[in-house]
């Protein structure tokens, strides 16, 4: 594929992504003792109207990325490339300031916590209304129509506008947050686990109504999560993450039928299953993840593999895609006999 | 000789918070038993009453709360190896801060609460906390305290334990520290542990490390633990026995099975319904069945059964006015709902 050029819809693509935060020692001369490798080395894509699940164990990376896409951070190295609806396919990091408020319009986030994301403040027909506000799009009576719009899609009553988000339950104000994300009708939302403060009952009403507007507006998502089952069920596509690094990403079926990375066979091994007829025994993986600011030799992942080998401690093993649309970083992927979800694949 | 078996029985437990907005009945007539050595499973979402319940149990319920009404009788064994009889306490009846309570708390009924990262103290090393609760409840010198420490912290995984015994709190991943916590709780070999949404706040890989650590111990040291989550695929895991909580009050109760496979009440078939499985999306590609509605607010919760705003299969002028009765549909099989009378 040439540089700069969009190929089979794609409406997002992120090439060897790293951000790497300053540890930094000492009050008035402070200097750079190392860094914490939050995001080291990791290539995605979106593809318009498609979800991708990312998912990793905390401090892997996954919040991170998703905020180097909206570029909340400046990358240290590398490129994301996004098909803007006006602006056309743009390197993100190379984008002037103007550009990015730009941007922004096309992409938005939801956050994990209804409670931490919306300002007490203020009342729903400012929070919800902000965005349409900052950019000029409307005020007045037109901006009040927008939000009621806006509340009535989330499926709350419009009535509300003028209540103020402690009056509201979890659910109800994650509904909120998503009312503010879709005001400036994005093209790509980042969904930051976005039902992980919420309880069960509750998740199931936020994950449809996601899709229900996925369905609706045509959305993208980028749905960040560290809970495999809701990801399994949202996602058209999966990527796994581990200190980092991405070591597997493909079709949600295959992903989790198929595993071809011993990480994501130990996840998937390792999720309760709300069953007591599958008590099954869940690989348990020795150790503790990787610390990032100083990770082992060659892939991250060795020290805790069950099928290490010699050439694991040496040597980085780089993603490549094995099947179609499969892609994997693991030296063995090809000789292991990995076991899914139902079981060891043939 | 069925009363050698039994380990806590609580009955009609009503625990009322006494607000200036109102009251609110956190508990509101909770029955169960737990058995010596059973795994009780004890699942609700938030605000059902499950944490009131392990600190009632526990005699810790904050203020402004109350126990108003109802019986925890905890069944002791004899001191003497010679008599079977047993030694009942009505918790209940104990001065929060007596010495009777104290002797049991932590000794007899140990906690495992569910955010490792502040239930340790930062100014402490890990194994002072733990030296201190063993000096508490066990008449052993500082060393050989220490010793048991030691011994404790290598019984629960933690890699070398006599390193990490000075460690403070913030040097230890999430994973160590719930570890460390273990290793406190168990430390005077309790009969009962209560484990209050032990796993909730550690990655996947990390909670089946967990899971599996406190499923040996419980084989080694056969205490019984009242496993306290939302999460129903650690309860499919981890218990034999199952209590479903809904505003305050025990719904469903059954074996895990049951529970699982052939569950009555409404508000536990939605439940099951509306979570997403692994591997279903294979098989079957269909929305999530959500449960209508939010919980209810606790200061005005709703005439009759308290579910029947949110369910599917309520009896207008049935459901709306009159409180379910708690029925026995099968052994050990018992459901609040007014559908099975």
């Amino acid at each position: 594929m040439a540089e700069g050029t969009m190929s089979d819809n794609r409406l997002l693509e992120v090439r060897d992504l790293k951000m790497h935060f300053p540890i930094r020692r000492g009050f008035f001369w402070s200097r750079t003792v190392g860094h914490v490798k939050a995001v080291d080395g990791v290539s995605l894509y979106i593809r318009e109207g498609e979800t991708l699940g990312l998912v990793g164990e905390s401090g892997c990376g996954k919040t991170t990325t998703g905020r180097v896409i909206l570029r909340a951070y400046e990358p240290t190295a590398g490129e994301v490339w996004f098909a803007d609806r006006y602006m056309g396919w743009v390197n993100v990091p190379s984008l002037e300031k103007q550009e990015v408020k730009q941007l922004r319009q096309n992409m938005q986030l939801i956050f994990q916590d209804p409670y931490a994301s919306l300002n007490p403040r203020m009342n729903l027909l400012q929070i919800v209304g902000e965005p349409l506000l900052v950019n000029g799009i409307a005020h007045g009576k037109e901006l009040e129509d927008r939000v009621a719009e806006l509340l009535r899609v989330v499926g709350l009553r419009p009535e509300y506008m003028s209540r103020y988000p402690h009056a509201f339950s979890g659910g109800q104000r994650q509904r909120i947050g998503v009312a503010r994300a879709l005001a400036l009708n994005p093209q790509l939302v980042i969904c930051d686990e976005p039902v992980s403060a919420l309880d069960v009952s509750i998740q199931a009403q936020i994950i449809n109504l996601l899709q229900d507007l996925q369905g609706d507006f045509g959305l993208t998502y980028l749905f960040i999560s560290h809970d495999l089952s809701v990801v399994e069920h949202i996602s058209d596509r999966v990527a796994v993450m581990y200190v980092g690094k991405l070591v597997e990403s493909a079709v949600t079926e295959e992903l989790f039928v198929n595993p071809r990375h011993p990480y994501t066979e130990a996840l998937l091994s390792a999720v309760p299953k709300p069953d007591p007829r599958l008590r099954d025994e869940p690989i348990e993986l020795p150790g503790e993840v990787a610390d990032p600011a100083n990770p082992p030799t060659g892939c991250y992942f060795h020290p805790r593999c069950q099928y290490q080998v010699e050439r694991c401690a040496i040597e980085t093993p780089a993603l490549r895609e094995i099947a179609p649309d499969h892609f994997v970083s693991c030296h063995r992927a090809e000789e292991l006999n990995l076991t899914g979800v139902f079981g060891p694949t043939e | 000789m069925e009363n050698n078996h039994l380990l806590l029985e609580v009955k009609n437990l009503k625990t009322h918070f006494f607000l200036d907005e109102g009251t609110v009945r956190a508990l509101d007539g909770v029955d169960f038993v737990i058995k010596r050595g059973q795994t009780l499973g004890v699942v609700g979402e938030s605000g059902c009453g499950k944490s009131v319940t392990a600190r009632s149990i526990l005699r810790i319920v904050p203020q402004p709360g109350r126990i108003v009404d109802g019986e925890i009788m905890l069944y002791l064994p004899a001191q003497s190896n010679h008599s079977t009889l047993t030694n009942v306490v009505n918790l209940t009846r104990l001065n929060p801060r007596g010495t009777q309570i104290r002797s049991i708390r932590g000794c007899r009924i140990a906690l495992v609460p569910q955010e490792p990262m502040t239930s340790l103290s930062p100014v402490h090393t890990l194994g002072n906390q733990i030296v201190e609760a063993i000096v508490l409840h066990q008449e052993v010198s500082q060393a050989e305290a220490r010793e048991k420490a030691i011994y404790m912290l290598d019984l629960v995984g933690m890699p070398q334990p006599s390193r990490t015994i000075d460690r403070y709190p913030h040097e230890l991943s999430g994973g160590m520290r719930q570890r460390g916590m273990i290793a406190m709780a168990l430390s005077c070999h309790p009969s009962l542990l209560i484990a209050d949404e032990p796993t909730t706040a550690l990655d996947v890989t990390t909670e089946a490390q967990i899971l599996k650590l406190m499923q040996r111990l419980q084989q080694e040291l056969g205490m019984a633990i009242m496993f306290i989550t939302h999460n129903l695929g650690v309860v499919a895991r981890m218990t034999e026995h199952v209590i479903v909580m809904y505003m305050g009050k025990v719904v469903e109760e059954a074996d895990v099975d049951t529970i699982f496979h052939n569950p009555k009440h409404p508000y536990t078939q939605a439940l099951l319904k509306s979570i997403p499985r692994l591997g279903q999306r294979t098989r079957e590609r269909r929305r999530l069945e959500s449960i209508s509605g939010s919980v209810p607010d606790p200061y005005s919760i709703p005439k009759g059964c308290s579910f029947h705003p949110r369910c599917s299969q309520r009896i207008v002028g049935l459901c709306d006015q009159e409180e379910p009765p708690n029925i026995e549909i099968g052994p050990g099989h018992k459901t609040r709902c007014v559908l099975y009378r």
